[in-house]
Protein backbone atom coordinates (compact mmCIF):
# COMPACT_ATOMS: atom_id res chain seq x y z
CA UNK A 1 0.00 0.00 0.00
CA UNK A 2 1.38 3.38 -0.96
CA UNK A 3 2.04 6.07 1.61
CA UNK A 4 -0.53 8.47 0.14
CA UNK A 5 -3.26 5.82 0.26
CA UNK A 6 -2.41 4.97 3.88
CA UNK A 7 -2.46 8.67 4.82
CA UNK A 8 -5.85 9.21 3.19
CA UNK A 9 -7.33 6.14 4.91
CA UNK A 10 -5.94 7.18 8.30
CA UNK A 11 -7.29 10.72 7.88
CA UNK A 12 -10.73 9.39 6.95
CA UNK A 13 -10.77 7.06 9.97
CA UNK A 14 -9.77 9.92 12.29
CA UNK A 15 -12.41 12.18 10.74
CA UNK A 16 -15.09 9.54 11.19
CA UNK A 17 -14.20 8.96 14.84
CA UNK A 18 -14.02 12.69 15.56
CA UNK A 19 -17.41 13.40 14.00
CA UNK A 20 -19.03 10.51 15.86
CA UNK A 21 -17.62 11.95 19.07
CA UNK A 22 -18.80 15.49 18.27
CA UNK A 23 -22.28 14.24 17.41
CA UNK A 24 -22.67 12.47 20.73
CA UNK A 25 -21.12 15.39 22.60
CA UNK A 26 -23.80 17.60 21.06
CA UNK A 27 -26.40 15.07 22.18
CA UNK A 28 -25.48 15.59 25.82
CA UNK A 29 -24.54 19.30 25.69
CA UNK A 30 -27.39 20.90 23.75
CA UNK A 31 -30.30 22.18 25.85
CA UNK A 32 -33.46 21.07 24.03
CA UNK A 33 -34.65 18.09 21.99
CA UNK A 34 -35.21 20.16 18.87
CA UNK A 35 -31.58 21.34 19.02
CA UNK A 36 -30.37 17.89 20.05
CA UNK A 37 -31.85 16.45 16.87
CA UNK A 38 -29.20 18.33 14.87
CA UNK A 39 -26.17 16.75 16.54
CA UNK A 40 -26.46 13.05 15.59
CA UNK A 41 -27.03 13.88 11.93
CA UNK A 42 -23.35 14.81 11.76
CA UNK A 43 -22.48 11.44 13.26
CA UNK A 44 -24.67 9.74 10.66
CA UNK A 45 -23.44 11.49 7.54
CA UNK A 46 -19.81 12.34 8.26
CA UNK A 47 -18.92 9.87 11.04
CA UNK A 48 -20.25 6.68 9.49
CA UNK A 49 -19.59 8.07 6.01
CA UNK A 50 -15.91 8.64 6.80
CA UNK A 51 -15.52 5.15 8.25
CA UNK A 52 -17.29 3.61 5.24
CA UNK A 53 -15.18 5.46 2.67
CA UNK A 54 -12.04 4.54 4.65
CA UNK A 55 -12.99 0.86 4.67
CA UNK A 56 -13.85 0.98 0.95
CA UNK A 57 -10.42 2.46 0.15
CA UNK A 58 -8.69 0.01 2.52
CA UNK A 59 -10.18 -3.08 0.91
CA UNK A 60 -9.60 -1.57 -2.53
CA UNK A 61 -5.93 -1.16 -1.63
CA UNK A 62 -5.44 -4.57 0.03
CA UNK A 63 -7.71 -6.88 -2.00
CA UNK A 64 -7.61 -4.90 -5.22
CA UNK A 65 -11.36 -5.05 -5.83
CA UNK A 66 -14.09 -2.53 -5.10
CA UNK A 67 -16.71 -3.71 -2.63
CA UNK A 68 -20.30 -2.55 -2.88
CA UNK A 69 -21.46 -3.31 0.68
CA UNK A 70 -20.26 0.05 2.01
CA UNK A 71 -22.20 1.98 -0.61
CA UNK A 72 -25.28 -0.06 0.32
CA UNK A 73 -24.92 0.81 4.02
CA UNK A 74 -24.27 4.52 3.40
CA UNK A 75 -27.18 4.85 0.95
CA UNK A 76 -29.46 3.11 3.43
CA UNK A 77 -28.35 5.41 6.25
CA UNK A 78 -28.71 8.54 4.10
CA UNK A 79 -32.22 7.47 3.13
CA UNK A 80 -33.41 6.60 6.62
CA UNK A 81 -31.83 9.45 8.65
CA UNK A 82 -34.39 12.13 7.59
CA UNK A 83 -37.28 9.71 8.18
CA UNK A 84 -36.20 8.93 11.74
CA UNK A 85 -35.51 12.62 12.47
CA UNK A 86 -38.96 13.54 11.19
CA UNK A 87 -40.63 10.84 13.26
CA UNK A 88 -38.76 11.84 16.43
CA UNK A 89 -39.62 15.53 15.92
CA UNK A 90 -43.26 14.67 15.30
CA UNK A 91 -43.43 12.48 18.40
CA UNK A 92 -41.88 15.33 20.38
CA UNK A 93 -44.44 17.83 19.03
CA UNK A 94 -47.29 15.56 20.05
CA UNK A 95 -45.84 14.74 23.46
CA UNK A 96 -45.44 18.43 24.38
CA UNK A 97 -48.43 20.37 23.02
CA UNK A 98 -47.14 23.65 24.51
CA UNK A 99 -44.29 23.59 21.97
CA UNK A 100 -46.89 24.95 19.54
CA UNK A 101 -46.52 28.44 21.04
CA UNK A 102 -42.83 28.54 20.11
CA UNK A 103 -43.29 27.34 16.52
CA UNK A 104 -42.84 29.91 13.79
CA UNK A 105 -46.06 31.33 12.31
CA UNK A 106 -47.31 29.70 9.14
CA UNK A 107 -48.51 32.97 7.56
CA UNK A 108 -51.95 31.54 6.79
CA UNK A 109 -55.28 31.08 8.53
CA UNK A 110 -54.59 27.48 9.49
CA UNK A 111 -51.88 26.46 11.96
CA UNK A 112 -49.35 23.66 11.76
CA UNK A 113 -51.04 20.73 10.10
CA UNK A 114 -49.58 18.16 12.48
CA UNK A 115 -51.84 19.60 15.20
CA UNK A 116 -55.02 19.64 13.08
CA UNK A 117 -56.60 16.45 14.33
CA UNK A 118 -56.06 17.31 17.98
CA UNK A 119 -57.43 20.86 17.70
CA UNK A 120 -60.45 19.47 15.82
CA UNK A 121 -61.15 17.12 18.71
CA UNK A 122 -60.55 19.93 21.17
CA UNK A 123 -63.22 22.28 19.74
CA UNK A 124 -66.39 20.21 19.56
CA UNK A 125 -66.59 16.52 18.83
CA UNK A 126 -69.80 16.54 16.77
CA UNK A 127 -69.60 19.73 14.73
CA UNK A 128 -67.33 20.61 11.84
CA UNK A 129 -65.03 23.60 12.41
CA UNK A 130 -65.58 26.72 10.31
CA UNK A 131 -64.51 26.61 6.71
CA UNK A 132 -64.00 22.88 6.54
CA UNK A 133 -66.76 22.36 3.97
CA UNK A 134 -65.12 24.47 1.26
CA UNK B 1 -0.34 4.78 10.72
CA UNK B 2 -3.70 3.13 10.20
CA UNK B 3 -3.29 1.32 13.53
CA UNK B 4 -2.93 4.59 15.43
CA UNK B 5 -5.86 6.11 13.55
CA UNK B 6 -7.95 3.05 14.43
CA UNK B 7 -7.00 3.33 18.11
CA UNK B 8 -8.06 6.99 18.11
CA UNK B 9 -11.32 6.21 16.32
CA UNK B 10 -12.13 3.32 18.69
CA UNK B 11 -11.56 5.61 21.66
CA UNK B 12 -13.69 8.40 20.19
CA UNK B 13 -16.59 6.14 19.24
CA UNK B 14 -16.51 4.34 22.60
CA UNK B 15 -16.64 7.67 24.40
CA UNK B 16 -19.52 8.68 22.13
CA UNK B 17 -21.35 5.49 23.14
CA UNK B 18 -20.84 6.37 26.81
CA UNK B 19 -22.33 9.83 26.14
CA UNK B 20 -25.31 8.23 24.41
CA UNK B 21 -25.78 5.89 27.36
CA UNK B 22 -25.77 8.89 29.69
CA UNK B 23 -28.45 10.58 27.59
CA UNK B 24 -30.43 7.33 27.52
CA UNK B 25 -30.41 7.11 31.31
CA UNK B 26 -30.79 10.84 31.95
CA UNK B 27 -33.04 11.94 29.08
CA UNK B 28 -35.81 14.15 30.44
CA UNK B 29 -38.39 13.04 27.89
CA UNK B 30 -39.24 9.82 26.10
CA UNK B 31 -38.24 11.19 22.70
CA UNK B 32 -34.78 12.03 24.05
CA UNK B 33 -34.34 8.36 24.88
CA UNK B 34 -35.45 7.31 21.40
CA UNK B 35 -32.93 9.74 19.90
CA UNK B 36 -30.21 8.35 22.17
CA UNK B 37 -30.96 4.76 21.06
CA UNK B 38 -30.96 5.84 17.41
CA UNK B 39 -27.58 7.53 17.82
CA UNK B 40 -26.25 4.48 19.66
CA UNK B 41 -27.16 2.26 16.71
CA UNK B 42 -25.31 4.62 14.35
CA UNK B 43 -22.22 4.60 16.58
CA UNK B 44 -22.31 0.80 16.80
CA UNK B 45 -22.41 0.61 12.99
CA UNK B 46 -19.33 2.84 12.92
CA UNK B 47 -17.63 0.61 15.50
CA UNK B 48 -18.38 -2.57 13.52
CA UNK B 49 -16.95 -1.07 10.32
CA UNK B 50 -13.78 0.04 12.14
CA UNK B 51 -13.45 -3.45 13.63
CA UNK B 52 -13.76 -4.89 10.12
CA UNK B 53 -10.88 -2.68 8.96
CA UNK B 54 -8.77 -3.78 11.93
CA UNK B 55 -9.43 -7.47 11.35
CA UNK B 56 -9.01 -7.12 7.61
CA UNK B 57 -12.15 -9.05 6.67
CA UNK B 58 -15.27 -7.91 4.84
CA UNK B 59 -17.37 -10.33 6.87
CA UNK B 60 -18.72 -7.69 9.24
CA UNK B 61 -20.54 -5.59 6.63
CA UNK B 62 -23.58 -7.82 6.80
CA UNK B 63 -23.73 -7.24 10.56
CA UNK B 64 -23.47 -3.47 10.00
CA UNK B 65 -26.23 -3.57 7.39
CA UNK B 66 -28.47 -5.60 9.72
CA UNK B 67 -27.84 -3.08 12.50
CA UNK B 68 -28.75 -0.21 10.18
CA UNK B 69 -32.02 -1.85 9.14
CA UNK B 70 -33.05 -2.90 12.65
CA UNK B 71 -32.16 0.52 14.04
CA UNK B 72 -34.35 2.26 11.50
CA UNK B 73 -37.28 -0.10 11.96
CA UNK B 74 -37.14 0.01 15.76
CA UNK B 75 -36.93 3.83 15.86
CA UNK B 76 -39.89 4.22 13.51
CA UNK B 77 -41.88 1.59 15.41
CA UNK B 78 -41.23 3.29 18.75
CA UNK B 79 -42.17 6.75 17.43
CA UNK B 80 -45.29 5.34 15.83
CA UNK B 81 -46.21 3.68 19.08
CA UNK B 82 -45.97 7.05 20.85
CA UNK B 83 -47.89 8.85 18.12
CA UNK B 84 -50.71 6.37 17.52
CA UNK B 85 -50.68 4.02 20.51
CA UNK B 86 -50.19 1.12 18.12
CA UNK B 87 -47.43 -0.06 15.81
CA UNK B 88 -49.45 -1.69 13.02
CA UNK B 89 -53.05 -0.53 12.69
Amino acid sequence: MSFIMELVIALLIVMGGAFSFVGSLGLIRLPDLMTRLHAPTKATTLGVGGALVASMLYFLATDGKLSIHEILISVFLFLTAPVTAHFIAKAHLHQNPDVERHLSPTGRDCGWSTYDRRSHHATEPGSQPDGSEQ
Amino acid sequence: MIDHALTFAFLAVSLALVFNLWRLAQGPTLTDRILAVDTMVINVISLIILFGIQEGTTMYFEAALLFAMFGFVSTVAYCRFILRGDVIE
